[in-house]
């Protein structure tokens, strides 16, 4: 892992491919396309890109109206924001009528970093989780990130794109993505770890570790939220006995719940929930706040170890 | 169509109002009554619609942003032959297309699900937008309360429509001066509405009378200005035809009894 890439940027490199194949691709933003890394896109099309000002509100609904003439439109502004401030008009506007708008929030969770608590949205996941029909998906890393792009604009239906402000390791091993798939990157037989976005990599990090003290961990990406890989989750919890998650949210309705749901009297395993208990995130440096809130591999791995 | 022959679609359609929300013991008439001649004036002398075809990529677009006014928008569909008046007796019955506010999924003919109110300029801007985009002459047209335009996002949506200059764009205001807790001064002032509105970069058309379908038709046949959204401000009265209900802030979202739609519809005669 040599190459780090936010996939933010991953993101906003993979519009500006899309939009040159695909003409029916618009893209929104709220005065954030430099932070969202939508301004590729808009360099490259600026016919087809709409800053909509600081109005998310606005933006995501008008995002519905542009999907309705049958182009494929990518909203973009903070998590805090688009999956936040403008949750209602997500719901009734968008996920309601079954509209097909991509939401593709950036800046979510804590590595945020040091803009603080006010904009580390740790509750993203359990806000778009709970709306019928929503599809939520959170990448590892910048290659999943743009297949992910190319597979939502292909998908229709409303769909939330979880992505980060911090620059992340790149994976070499170039695995598959399919929406509603978990990958099991790393093979275990004592604890089953279901991680998603960053947490990915800092959960394969604490197998390495785990691995140190004779704990076989397998470690699935489930970057798909919603639907959830239920056949693949019920598979490793079977397999392993023991069930760890870990995200970069609040462990209130996030990946911890989605996969519990699966599980929850249909598989008898131990079962723990890494994440950011109920509480506010706060400023630091990205990896410092992580770090302040348990959420690096060597902070992980015991954990892990003592929930076995 | 003739302004006699609107003037019978609009009377229909206030009868439907009555009857629908009384065989469903709630939804709300009173903003419904005023918007008729407004709603009636688009789908039957603006929209260039099809019924058979219900999702012809190239229709004109309606969003009635204040999707409570339901009962109204099922009357001027049933009345375009979108859907049937049968359904009347299911409004807001389990299972019917006919929820309590319009769902795009359901009824053919409805553009977008509204209800939650502030929320229609912005998607009908999308819709303009869209169009303007994909070099399409599709018009656009949204129907607003006066009480909704105490939503902010209901501002978003204006900037942003004089900003990318979306002339294909209609915004008809229903100023009927009530809303649920009492007037619009008592509950929160719209202040100069019109001067807010040219403010905003409309191109306004305020109509004295809302509720005559000739002034109506009128407005929306104006020549627009190319560069601006229109604004068609129509002083309508709430309640609109049913002598009790007229200027009555009690009969927002309340259903007429057997007795009080007997005399609602023997008020309706033709």
């Amino acid at each position: 892992m040599s190459e780090k890439l936010a996939t933010r940027e991953a993101y906003g490199k993979a519009l500006v491919e899309l939009g040159a194949q695909n003409d029916k691709v618009v893209v929104l933003d709220a005065d954030l396309a430099g932070a969202t890394m939508t301004k590729l896109f808009k360099a490259a099309y600026p016919d087809r890109f709409f800053d909509m000002g600081i109005a998310e509100a606005d933006m995501v609904n008008t995002a519905a109206g542009l999907s309705t003439m049958g182009l494929i439109p990518f909203a973009s502004t903070f998590a805090m924001f688009g999956a936040g401030r403008a949750y209602e008009q997500v719901r009734n506007s968008i996920a309601y009528p079954k509209f097909n708008v991509k939401l593709c929030m950036t800046h979510a969770g804590l590595s945020v970093g040091e803009d603080g608590g006010s904009h580390q949205s740790i509750e993203d996941l359990a806000l778009m989780r709970v709306i019928p029909g929503m599809t939520v998906i959170v990448p590892a890393d910048a290659n999943e990130t743009r297949k992910a792009v190319f597979a939502l604009a292909e998908f229709n239906g409303p769909s939330y794109l979880r992505l980060a402000r911090l620059a992340s390791p790149v994976f070499e091993e170039d695995y598959p993505f399919e929406i509603g798939k978990a990958c099991v990157l790393r093979e275990g037989t004592d604890v089953a770890v279901f991680a998603c976005g960053l947490m990915v990599n800092e959960s394969l990090e604490a197998a390495k570790l785990l691995e140190k003290d004779g704990i076989s961990a397998a470690v699935i990406n489930v970057s798909t939220i919603k639907p959830i890989d239920a056949e693949c989750v019920t598979k490793y919890a079977k397999k392993c006995g023991a069930v760890v998650t870990v995200e970069e949210h609040s462990t209130i309705g996030g990946l911890g719940d989605a996969v519990a749901d699966v599980l929850m009297g249909k598989v008898n395993c131990k079962f723990h929930k890494i994440g950011v208990p109920d509480q506010f995130g706060q400023s630091g440096k990205a990896l410092d706040v992580l770090r302040e809130y348990g959420l690096a591999a060597d902070l992980i791995a015991p954990v892990i170890k003592a929930s076995l | 169509m003739t302004t006699q022959e609107l003037a019978t679609v609009c009377r229909q359609v206030r009868r439907d109002i009555i009857n629908m929300t009384a065989n469903a013991g709630s939804g709300h008439p009173g903003g419904s009554l005023s918007a008729v001649e407004l709603m009636t004036g688009v789908f039957f002398t603006q929209m260039r619609v099809d019924p058979k075809n219900p999702h012809d990529p190239d229709r004109d677009r309606f969003v009635l942003s204040k999707g409570h006014a339901a009962p109204c928008y099922y009357g001027v569909l049933a009345e375009k032959g979108f859907i049937s008046r049968d359904e009347f007796k299911n409004f807001r019955q389990l299972h019917s297309i006919l929820q309590g506010h319009p769902d795009a999924k359901k009824v053919p003919g409805v553009d977008a699900s509204t209800g939650s109110l502030g929320q229609g300029v912005s998607i009908a801007n999308g819709m303009a937008l869209g169009a303007k985009v994909l070099g399409k002459d599709t018009r656009v047209y949204v129907l607003c309360g006066d009480g909704e335009c105490q939503e902010g996002q209901i501002w978003e949506a204006f900037m942003a429509a004089a900003h990318y200059k979306l002339d294909n764009l209609t915004v008809m205001i229903d100023w009927n001066g009530l809303q649920i807790d009492g007037t619009n001064d008592q509950v929160m002032s719209l202040g100069d509405l019109p001067a807010k509105l040219r403010a905003f970069g409309f191109d306004l058309h305020e109509v004295a009378d809302g509720n005559d379908i000739a002034q109506v038709v009128d407005a929306l046949n104006a020549p627009g200005v190319p560069g601006k959204p229109k604004c068609i401000l129509a002083h309508t009265v709430k309640g609109k035809g049913v002598s009790f209900m007229e200027n009555q802030v009690g009969w927002h979202g309340k259903a007429p009894n057997e007795e009080q739609r007997q005399q609602a519809l023997q008020e309706l005669e033709g």
